[in-house]
């Protein structure tokens, strides 16, 4: 049987050559992402910044009569709603902020809900109420903080990790391809507008975890290569190493995505937002490894001096998977 | 390292057939399920409220109120004891100023008389002090909350409350509440497949706290109306007042509360024919009322729920038997809401709802339809290429990635963990990490073939180099579960459980028992050459 080869045997793609490009240009988009985010703010949901949303469904309509669902409901005297579709013409979203006077009244912005809610079956007996949101001021700042504190936990953790499994010079590798990654997720959506609640954390999270999976993988293989080549130049190493874990790389890019755009194709739009911030962070964890992760070691002066070849730390691990399996 | 011993075949085989039969119950449809649970016991996932709809609700107790609620109760205790001691104390310029209460005792020789008879009332029942008594400028007495007075009061308060809400959801019928206190001063109440969360919410935010008040009928009405009762008396708001005004002046003393019954029950006003609610206060609630009805006849009483007055009847005669009639502007539902919040009790504090997230059970349905399709088509995607790619080792990722989904399953299952919408998410992802565990290993394989290796010992040091990528890649994946889990918040940590439980079975699948396999073929086959 003839197998499919994702790279061609031999390859050898000369990577390490645009890093100063590659380098200047993530460094644009990492400030074009700060600004945009300073400039242009994100579309923080009910999660981080309180208030109420509403889903409902118009089961007897062909669509939802938007327009008047706005007037009606700016009519409540809580301020302009967001109103959105969301999935089928005949389904809606009604997102509102915190109404004034609401730091005072933890209760407002569920009364608000509330409110909504009656008002909308009153008007429309075809309703149907598929969910409601209503985050109350206080508990919005907990869970965007409690939200921070689990990324920033999760990158220092990770890095700290690294750090002590290979050099501190992988370890700052690793934590400057991860604020790379999570700075160009929230670019991206600062520029989209999508909306960024609760679940866009857990999807940061993962794409840490993720790109910091494939920065191990090469990390992991230049760790090897400069045992092995001793006398070798770095970047020629560092192009090796990219190189022979390329297919790797690109097979589980692959088989990574395939779920992904599935998700965001066919998947539940409640977490829209959740997979395409994924999908985005697979294709940019991939490429910071290579072009983020990789040239730093150059940069902190990594080299054949950087590893003793007793592979103890190799072996240890080696030690303690055979551990977990008996 | 293909070296597979008998004891361990056997071992890993008995862990695959025990993590895929315990995933066989939750994939079952329910009505098998339930008939399969008579003969054998059958754990199941729980679905979170995000895919089988229903409410989840925070409440959060205003702990200043608590301490007020304590203050005016310690008020009422030191009046009452003052009253009847003797020789009588009298006292004067009562204050609850800044969270303590003080008063002058009129006589200073009087002073240790006072002392005296707060002393009971100052220390609780295991000893300790819950005020300390202070005096100052020889006859000013002033009560502070001692050191652990007020938490202990919340705690208990928020045990009750807890208790309280539970009578109520359990009157409201066939409901499967999960009721859980958090922090200090929360309650998270969550109720699976709920069509209408707004009764469950009018029924769970209600104090339910009734007290019957004399009206100040000697009250000038433009005062009441600017908000000012004179001394002794106090404003309420009373939206159906048939003068117009909304509000009214009360007594503030010479009444009764209402926390006192044995029964509450909607019925209709004879009169009126309007809904009301029965009331029936226990025999020593019945003594004040009869008291208090018999002492007022011709005056003015209010009823008073949560501080807000629902209407003010006269008192035409005494009314003995502690039963009485409630009739205000109520429909039949809220009248069969105040009687259910009646009877299970007043919230010893009020609570308020902080946070809501109610999914209906369609749109559950729907996200659940969809994920799984989604999950589905990704999975069979990741199944083709890697038979494309590995052929034969490819198949044996292949099926030990089911094998892997079935483990989760069947592990969450076992601890009972609860699958979110994230969860889903999550399972994508970690089937995403079981391949990457094959990929290393064969791309390995390959490697080593190509630099002339042995087919043997090229398996064998595929699996060896390959396992130090893969150990470092799911270490720093166990660290990002971890500090979700611990940080993370609602659905969130569903994503976190799949994820830690995901990362577990699918080294377990992907390393070791591919390696089984692996090995099983290359003893029988022994392999010279190998397409991979």
């Amino acid at each position: 049987m003839k197998l499919l080869k994702v790279v061609p045997d031999d390859t050898n793609i000369d990577f390490l050559r645009w890093r100063t490009w590659a380098f200047g240009i993530s460094l644009f988009l990492m400030v074009a992402s700060v600004g945009l985010v300073a400039a242009k703010g994100l579309n923080f949901g009910v999660d981080f910044i309180g208030g109420q949303m509403i889903r409902a469904t118009f089961t007897q309509s062909a669509s939802a009569p938007v327009t008047e669902l706005r007037e009606t409901v700016a009519k409540l005297g809580y301020g302009d709603p967001t109103i959105q579709r969301f999935g089928a013409e005949n389904q809606v979203s009604i997102r509102m902020k915190l109404p004034e006077g609401a730091d005072k009244n933890p209760e407002l912005a569920n009364a608000m809900a509330t409110k909504i809610t009656d008002t909308l079956k009153a008007g429309h007996p075809d309703v149907r109420i598929d969910g409601v949101d209503s985050v109350s001021g206080k508990v919005s700042e907990e869970l965007f903080s409690k939200g921070i504190l689990a990324l920033l936990a999760a990158m220092a953790g990770v890095s700290i990790y690294i750090w002590f499994r290979f050099e501190w010079q992988f370890g700052v590798g690793a934590i400057w391809s991860l604020v790379h990654d999570v700075t160009l997720t929230f670019g991206l959506f600062a520029l989209t507008g999508w909306e960024f609640d609760l679940n866009i954390i857990a999807a940061l999270l993962t794409i840490i975890g993720y790109s910091l999976n494939d920065t191990v993988v090469v990390y992991d293989r230049i760790r090897e290569n400069l045992m092995k080549f001793r006398k070798m130049e770095m970047a020629s190493l560092l192009n090796l190493s990219v190189n022979e874990t390329l297919s790797r790389t690109v097979m589980t890019s692959v088989s990574i995505s395939l779920p992904l755009i599935v998700l965001v194709l066919f998947g539940p739009d409640v977490i829209f937002g959740f997979s395409a911030a994924m999908a985005f962070g697979i294709v940019v964890g991939t490429y910071s490894s290579i072009y983020q992760a990789a040239p730093i070691l150059i940069w902190l002066k990594v080299g054949s001096h950087s590893f003793v070849p007793t592979d103890e730390a190799g072996s240890k691990a080696e030690r303690i998977i055979e551990g977990i399996e008996s | 390292m293909l070296d597979f011993p008998r004891w361990r075949v056997w071992m890993l085989n008995t862990l695959i057939v025990l993590g895929v039969l315990f995933a066989i119950p939750s994939v079952l449809p329910t009505h098998i399920r339930a008939q399969l649970a008579q003969f054998v016991p059958t754990p199941t996932i729980n679905l979170g409220l995000d895919l089988a709809g229903g409410s989840h609700i925070l409440l959060e107790a205003d702990t200043s109120q608590l301490a007020e609620t304590r203050l005016e109760a310690l008020e009422d205790s030191v009046r009452t004891a003052m009253r009847r001691a003797d020789p009588r104390i009298a006292i004067s310029d009562v204050s609850r100023a800044n969270g303590q209460l003080s008063f002058t005792v009129d006589s200073p020789t009087q002073i240790d008389a006072a002392r005296e008879a707060l002393l009971p009332l100052t220390s609780n029942a295991t000893g300790s002090r819950d005020w300390n008594i202070g005096v100052n400028d020889g006859n000013r007495m002033i009560l502070t909350p001692a050191g652990t007075g007020d938490e202990t009061a919340l705690d208990q308060a928020m045990d009750t409350a807890k208790d309280v809400i539970d009578r109520r959801i359990n009157a409201l019928g066939t409901l499967e509440p999960t009721i859980i206190r958090q922090g200090e001063n929360r309650i998270v109440v969550q109720v699976p497949g709920l069509d209408d969360p707004e009764a469950l919410k009018a029924l769970i935010g209600k104090t339910a706290k009734l007290e019957f008040k004399l009206v100040d009928e000697q009250a000038d009405p433009d005062q009441t109306a600017q908000g000012k009762a004179r001394v002794g008396s106090q404003v309420l708001p009373y939206p159906d007042n048939p003068s117009g005004l909304p509000y009214i002046a009360v007594r503030r003393l010479g009444g009764i509360s209402g926390d006192k019954l044995v029964k509450a029950d909607p019925t209709f006003d004879p009169q009126t024919n309007e809904p009301a609610v029965t009331i029936q206060f226990d025999s020593e609630g019945g003594q004040k009322f009869a008291r208090m009805t018999q002492q007022n006849v011709n005056k003015l009483f209010a009823i008073v729920l949560d501080g807000q007055v629902i209407s003010a009847p006269q008192i035409r005669e005494p009314i003995f038997g502690g039963v009485s009639q409630i009739s205000g502007s109520f429909t039949t539902e809220s009248a069969n809401a105040l009687s259910i919040s009646l009877r299970s009790g007043a919230l010893p504090v009020d609570l308020k709802i902080v946070e809501e997230r109610s999914v209906g059970p369609d749109l559950g349905a729907d996200s659940i339809r969809r994920g799984i399709l989604a999950a589905v088509i990704g999975t069979t995607a990741i199944l083709v290429l890697m038979f494309l790619v590995y052929g034969r080792f490819g198949m044996y990722a292949n099926v030990a990635l089911v094998i892997n989904v079935a483990m989760i399953l069947g592990v969450m299952a076992f601890a009972n963990a609860t699958l979110t919408l994230p969860g889903i998410a999550g399972f994508v992802l970690t089937i995403g990490a079981a391949v990457d565990a094959n990929v290393l290993i064969n791309e390995r394989i390959r490697e080593e073939l190509k630099r002339g290796r042995r087919v043997v010992q090229a398996i064998e040091f595929g699996y060896k180099e390959a396992s130090r990528a893969i150990f470092d890649a799911n270490s720093t994946n166990v660290i990002a579960a971890v500090l979700l889990f611990i940080f993370g918040s609602g659905p969130i940590r569903g994503f976190a459980v799949v994820l830690m439980i995901g990362i577990v079975t699918s080294v377990f699948t992907a390393v070791t028992i591919t390696r089984m396999w692996v090995s099983r073929w290359v003893k029988r086959t022994r392999p010279h050459e190998l397409t991979i």
